[in-house]
């Protein structure tokens, strides 16, 4: 039976993991498609799903009641969506749309978490790679926050 | 036959032929030479000194086609007392202008390997000629990427040439924005430029990347590319400082041991990096 694997491996995310490590996490994956425009995840609803962009675009957006959605980050292919499925409670902080066909990896949230209380080094393994992810997004919006292109005057 | 000898602390006058706003704060000159045959060839990455007179001079990049010496064209940025006032030329109006001066970007170290162009702001305006030098000999470049971000989709320079740009297929172009307030509409990416670095698909090994913006947005991009295996030597960014003569004879644009005006303003990263973390310098 052909699985997830090799398509598992392929993304920058498991890049040189181990492959038992890949073959385990593989148990948690399923391929997912989101059409243009369609909502991926609310703010405030259950994150139960960790998604690994394959291919298209998902801005990340933020609900402004004067203003509506306001898009905050653009994420494409070879990116990961969402941590929220690591930390309680377990809830999105942001909403989630595909700007265009998007194709994905979801992980199960809980199967993740699972497989890492099991083996607390394939969840230090995890850990570290997402914390790269939000140590970049971090150092993104602290850019961001600059106003870097504002006139100096 | 005589020799024509160009002094360059002189000013030549040259006529606006064109004037026209590309955002906010953000206008463009077409000037050609108020004296027919005054042209004056340049190489992409140079810039000239432009001089309104009554208010000053100021150096300002090439932004047009170096395959036309005989048109000038300037993106300038209104922020200070010169540069306001040029703002406020018009079509047939007569500037002062010296140059070109100062080192080119590696186009021609380009050839046969991929090229990564980051912009960030008005940056993009230093680089376009690049693009069109590049655009003009296609064949003898790899992939060519073109990475840009500006503030918001309203401070986004040369729009419609972008749109021209991303419908090729021999050139691949993402814009950012950091953020789109209430009332502009944007299609394209929101986030910081060095965002975009991750999904460009160069090779590393085989590529050259020019890079122009603002000093921070140039640092941490090319951490971003260092990080994705490029080495230092390929690497080449724009400097800015406080140019005067032009020629390195004033000594405002000291850094380090080079002028910026004479020695750059384009620098391969590893040259210029020892004095870029000096914080007094």
């Amino acid at each position: 039976m052909e699985t997830l694997e090799p398509l598992l491996t392929a993304h920058p995310f498991f890049r040189d993991l181990a492959q038992g490590d890949t073959r385990l996490l593989t148990g948690c994956a399923k391929n997912v498609r989101f059409e243009a425009g369609q909502v991926i995840f609310r703010e405030g609803e259950d994150a139960d799903q960790f998604y690994l962009i394959r291919d298209g675009k998902v801005a990340l957006e933020v609900f402004i009641t004067e203003r509506g959605s306001a898009p905050i980050l653009t994420l494409g292919a070879g990116d990961a969506l969402g941590w929220s499925w690591l930390i309680p409670p377990y809830k999105w902080r942001f909403d989630a749309r595909a700007l265009e066909t998007t194709l994905a990896f979801a992980l199960d949230g809980k199967c993740l978490r699972g497989k890492c209380d099991e083996d607390p080094r394939l969840g230090y393994e995890l850990l570290k790679r997402i914390a790269a992810i939000i140590g970049d997004r971090l150092h993104a919006t602290r850019l961001q926050m600059l106003d870097v292109y504002g006139a100096r005057d | 036959m005589t020799t024509k000898t160009i002094d360059p602390m002189l000013p030549l006058p040259w006529r606006i032929r064109r004037a026209r706003r590309d955002t906010r704060d953000t206008f463009t000159l077409d000037l050609e030479p108020a004296k027919a045959g005054d042209s004056l060839p340049f190489l992409p990455g140079q810039f000239n000194m432009l001089y309104v007179f009554g208010a000053g001079e100021v150096p300002i990049s090439m932004s047009g086609d170096p395959a036309n010496p005989g048109s000038m064209t300037h993106t300038v940025r209104a922020v200070g007392a010169v540069t306001k006032a040029m703002s406020k030329l018009k079509r047939g109006d007569t500037i002062g202008l010296r140059g070109p001066f100062g080192a080119r970007w590696p186009v021609e170290e380009a050839t046969g390997k991929d090229v990564v162009i980051i912009a960030g702001g008005i940056g993009l305006a230093p680089l376009r000629p690049v693009i069109y030098y590049i655009l003009a000999r296609r064949e003898r470049y790899g992939r060519v990427t073109l990475l840009y971000g500006a503030r918001t989709p309203g401070d986004v320079l040369y729009q419609s040439e972008l749109e021209q740009w991303r419908g090729r297929f021999d050139l691949q172009v993402e814009a950012t924005v950091d953020n789109i307030p209430t009332g502009q509409n944007w299609r394209g990416n929101v986030g910081v430029v060095t965002l975009l670095i991750a999904g460009a698909g160069f090779d590393p090994a085989q590529t050259l990347a020019m890079i122009c913006g603002p000093e921070v947005m140039m640092r941490f991009t090319v951490i971003e590319l260092l990080k994705r295996g490029m080495s230092e030597e390929s690497i080449f960014i724009s400097m800015e400082r406080n140019m005067k003569c032009a020629i390195g004879f004033c000594g405002h644009c000291q850094f380090g041991p080079t002028f910026i005006c004479k020695d750059g303003p384009v620098f391969r990263f590893d040259r210029i990096d020892p004095w870029l973390s000096k914080r007094e310098i």
